[in-house]
């Protein structure tokens, strides 16, 4: 009798209900890491067959090899392709960046007549599906009898770039606090001296994020490229048209370079900042 | 007056490029649409004739395509708006210190070519891949069903890549919300769900808003996925436009097609920005 009252009050909670507390716990950070595995499944492919021992079609797992890594240029056209994504990307992303920060500071640091609508020039390119930018511009290439190809592909990357780079930089101006700049004046710099001296120090972060983001738009570009580069070839062109007979596996290779390679910058670029901040 | 003047010397570059290669090439679009063939004129030769019976016969002949982008890409709206939500969300209030690495691991994917991971997706998904075989190991699906070559694979493949559109607008206006706004809602006895449906979820609204006009505009025009994952029977609207422009050399029925496409997606995010009512957009 008295050892049935003693054994009561001990806390046995069956193994399923324990489980059942930390699942809803911690529910939302199993989903999180759900989420992040479908993020990384066909990435984590790509980087395996890149190792694919597989000829000319990287379709069937046929054993691990280092050739493609050691030889990336090793499939035709793949790094002439590479290059002129790489040229076509930086040549964009200089004059996107410099005529969207142009205009990013003429909307975000002045009241003027015509606001609103300048607003809405920067939004309806946005709000254009690819395939219509790509397609329009194909038109009016073909009326000026101008050929697609290197050039055409540049123009037409700078106009979906530009409102991409406004909005960032305008973001980050519109963060800015104005007693900054204040404070310059109020120490006897003239417009200019504040600009260069406070202002643009201060933007330059949201402008090098602006540049990025503009780069890896183009790189990454298919739709407005395939309608204005005519025979020229650029990465994801080619591996749109090796896609129906088989994808070199040095493709795999440069795009998990491309990965590793991005991703070292922004953990740079993070480490960076975070030492300036201290 | 220098002042005056400021905003406008700074705006003409690039308005000028603007106009030249993004408003004329819409407007030679327009013109385009309404030509008629050279009788007798070789392929591709097209006069001007004004004839606005090529958008009744453009949307007639291809109001199947035209239906399945805009479901389609409402499918993967929301699609992208289910997964991201709960995400961006754990990322804003439950990530701690790590919050900063995570943002990058959203993005991170995005740096290796997205028809890579398209192209990827078709083999994971196909009967090579893994994802068969084990389905049918446990008889979720029956021997003869596929998934590659589906309407499922195609949305599927749109949600996937228009992903981070919608994480990185929803996440940026989730971590604005003051934690303590939710506090407050507890101590004012809402339990979770009222919570989130009257504070959270009408203070996340921009980022809703942008993260799914980011995500529909390019998926209802898109036709890579549809194009890989897809089957003639899962065409959409731009798999028409492209093989119009390379293919058949249809120049009117294509511009016609594109400019359709274009008005419908203007007057449906007019309609959208006028009911959820949000001007922060730009």
């Amino acid at each position: 009798m008295s050892q049935k009252i003693q054994q009561a009050p001990i806390p046995t909670i069956p193994l399923g209900a324990r489980i059942q507390r930390w699942v809803g716990r911690n529910l939302i950070k199993i989903y999180a890491f759900i989420a992040f595995t479908y993020l990384f499944i066909p990435v984590a492919y790509t980087f395996a067959f890149s190792f694919n021992d597989s000829g000319k079609s990287n379709l069937i797992w046929k054993g691990f090899t280092l050739d493609n890594w050691r030889n990336p240029c090793g499939a035709p056209e793949v790094c002439n392709a590479l290059g002129n994504s790489i040229k076509i990307g930086l040549i964009a992303t200089i004059f996107s960046t410099i005529l969207g920060t142009m205009i990013a500071f003429a909307i975000g640091r002045h009241k003027f007549k015509g606001r609103s609508t300048s607003n809405l020039l920067i939004f309806l390119p946005m709000a254009t599906p690819e395939i219509v930018l790509g397609a329009s511009l194909l038109s009016l290439f073909l009326v000026l009898e101008i050929n697609p190809g290197f050039w055409p592909t540049v123009i037409a990357h700078i106009v979906f770039c530009i409102s991409f780079v406004v909005v960032t930089v305008k973001a980050r101006i519109a963060s800015l606090d104005p007693k900054l700049e204040q404070a310059a004046m109020d120490l006897y710099a003239n417009e200019f001296q504040t600009f260069r001296r406070v202002t643009l120090p201060l933007v330059a972060p949201g402008i090098a994020g602006a540049a990025l983001l503009a780069f890896s738009l183009s790189f990454d570009d298919f739709i407005i490229t395939n309608f204005n580069s005519g025979t020229l070839t650029t990465f994801p062109k080619f591996i749109y048209i090796s896609a129906a007979r088989g994808i070199p596996a040095q493709a795999n290779v440069i795009g998990s370079a491309m990965f590793f390679l991005a991703l070292t910058l922004v953990i740079v670029g993070q480490l960076a900042n975070r030492r300036r901040v201290r | 007056m220098r002042k005056i003047r400021t905003p406008y010397l700074l705006l003409l570059p690039g308005f000028a490029f603007l106009f030249t290669f993004f408003i004329l090439p819409i407007i030679n679009l327009a013109q385009t649409s309404t030509q008629t063939r050279i009788p007798g004129g070789d392929t591709g030769q097209y006069e001007q004739t004004l004839r606005f019976t090529n958008y009744f016969d453009a949307f007639i002949e291809n109001r199947e395509q035209f239906t399945r982008s805009f479901v389609y890409a409402l499918l993967a709206t929301l699609l992208a708006l289910a997964i991201s939500y709960p995400l961006a969300y754990a990322i804003a209030f439950k990530s701690g210190k790590y919050k900063n690495v995570l943002l990058v691991l959203v993005i991170a994917p995005f740096f290796t070519s997205f028809l890579l991971r398209t192209i990827a997706w078709k083999q994971i998904l196909g009967e090579e891949g893994f994802v068969v075989p084990t389905l049918r190991t446990f008889g979720i699906i029956s021997d003869s069903t596929t998934l590659t070559s589906t309407s499922f694979a195609v949305v599927m493949g749109m949600t996937y890549n228009f992903l981070p559109f919608m994480t990185l607008p929803l996440f940026a206006s989730i971590d604005r919300i003051d934690p303590k706004t939710l506090e407050a809602s507890g101590d004012l006895y809402a339990n979770g769900i009222t919570t989130f449906r009257k504070v959270t979820l009408p203070l996340s609204m921009p980022g809703v808003v942008a993260g799914t006009l980011l995500t529909f505009i390019p998926a209802a025009g898109d036709y890579v996925n549809a194009a890989i994952l897809g089957s003639p029977n899962t065409k959409m609207l731009g798999n028409v436009i492209e093989s119009r422009y390379f293919r058949v050399v249809d120049y009117p029925t294509a511009a016609a097609l594109s400019f359709t496409l274009m008005v419908a997606i203007l007057i449906l995010v007019t309609l959208y920005i006028r009911k959820v009512g949000t001007e922060e957009l730009v």
